[in-house]
């Protein structure tokens, strides 16, 4: 364990900081969980943040001019370049509290918010580098599966057999022919100190989980699942069930990597079928049988994969 | 009806550099209460302050009181109905906003 953690007690239901760094009057969808998710992560980071956003749902929502939703320090910039400005901004800092016009003992947190296209696809060559190069930062990954902000294109992280509007379910095809990208273990490969799945469905973990990226010495990465009425074709009541029924049913499994230890933080000993979170979703209401069976095979597989990389570690 | 002088956010000489917003959070003077069609409504027998609407509420539009009920502004709630559907004693319901 790193002795940077060892201090933090975690947070519980009856010390929740107080804080709002996320203002209300946003323009996000009615039962959006991934401001949800952002909202629950910036509440455990506090006010000592600066914020670096790619371009997604969370940058439109919350900064039609002359509006922002931010409390905290904020900068927006282009897909593909979010973990190289937020290294930037790092290194002034340093450079500021070397040449003495910062206080030196004051910590200020920096934190990447990206969606699953800035990240699996688009960011993910400016996330490595910055990862390799070993800034004290921490990027999440707000994931909602697909391009949402211009009308549900499909990413890297779209799930097998999804339906979106570049990938069309008809005779020949069945909506999304590729599983997702595991950009956790792509991120967890760069040998760095802390990588973390999370939901927003189980808000005590995630806030956990954020914060101790914050806290770590060094790049951390956490991957925020994150559903979305509006593309996934659900009611916006149902959100915070279905990211949890994703969990239940394995299909995203809650697990931190601590250098490059597995920690599974939540066991699913009994699955619920995969049936049960498919149906529910518009996006998966073409799949077949066949398709049904081939994503169960995978879940589990996947999921037994994962048990022996926390059990031999 | 051409966009005129009144109808504008603002003129050009009026946009700040490199259009900053140097007012944080200034999204709260953005009303998102009109775009509810249903709105949660409390039962204070059945609650039992345990704030899961609270944490759960995406906007967040709610906000403890001093007896500890966790009480909705209604002027920010988009009523999309987590807290009603997250309620483990179903003290929220939702009704038919009536103009």
């Amino acid at each position: 364990m790193l002795k940077e953690l060892a201090k933090f007690k975690g947070f519980s239901a009856k010390n929740l900081p107080k804080e709002e760094p996320f203002a209300p009057g946003h323009r996000a969808c009615q039962g959006c969980g991934e401001v949800l998710a952002l909202r629950l992560a910036l509440k455990a980071l506090g006010m000592n943040v600066i914020a670096v956003s790619a371009t997604g749902c969370m940058e439109i929502i919350s900064s039609p001019f002359p509006y922002t939703s931010w409390r905290v320090p904020w900068i927006h910039i282009a897909f593909e370049n979010a973990a190289a400005v937020a290294s930037g901004v790092e290194s002034a800092l340093k450079a500021l509290k070397r040449k003495g016009r910062f206080p030196k003992n004051r910590r200020v947190d920096v934190v990447v918010f990206a969606g699953d296209g800035g990240t699996a696809d688009i960011g993910l060559q400016a996330l490595s580098g910055a990862l390799e190069r070993g800034h004290d930062f921490v990027y999440i990954c707000l994931d909602n599966e697909a391009y949402m902000n211009t009308g549900v294109q499909r990413s890297s992280c779209t799930p097998y057999g999804a339906m979106t509007t570049t990938s069309p379910p008809g005779e020949k095809s069945f909506g999304q022919m590729t599983w997702k990208k595991n950009v956790p273990a792509i991120a967890a490969a760069h040998g760095i100190p802390y990588v973390a799945t999370a939901t927003p469905a189980f808000f005590l973990d995630l806030m956990n989980k954020v914060k101790k990226a914050a806290l770590v010495d060094g790049p951390a990465y956490v991957h925020i699942f994150a559903p979305c009425p509006t593309g996934w074709g659900t009611k916006g009541e149902e959100s915070i069930m279905l990211a949890k029924l994703a969990v239940e049913t394995r299909i995203f499994p809650l697990y931190e990597v601590i250098e490059g230890k597995y920690y599974i933080t939540r066991k699913i000993t009994k699955p619920k079928p995969v049936e049960e979170y498919l149906k529910r979703q518009r996006r998966f209401r073409h799949l077949a049988e066949e398709q049904i069976r081939a994503i169960q095979q995978r879940v589990d597989a996947e999921y037994e994969r994962l048990l022996k990389l926390a059990e031999c570690l | 009806m051409p966009k005129g002088k009144d109808t504008a956010l603002m003129s050009w000489k009026e946009v700040p550099f490199g259009c900053y917003i140097l007012e944080p959070g200034n999204s709260v003077k953005f009303k998102t209460g009109d775009w509810r069609s249903f709105r949660p409504v409390l039962d204070k027998e059945k609650c039992i302050k345990c704030g899961q609407c609270y944490i759960m509420c995406p906007e967040p539009a709610y906000e403890a009181d001093e007896e500890g009920y966790y009480i909705v502004d209604l002027t920010y709630c988009k009523g999309c109905g987590i807290c009603a559907n997250i309620c483990p004693k179903g003290a929220i319901t939702m009704v038919v906003e009536e103009v």
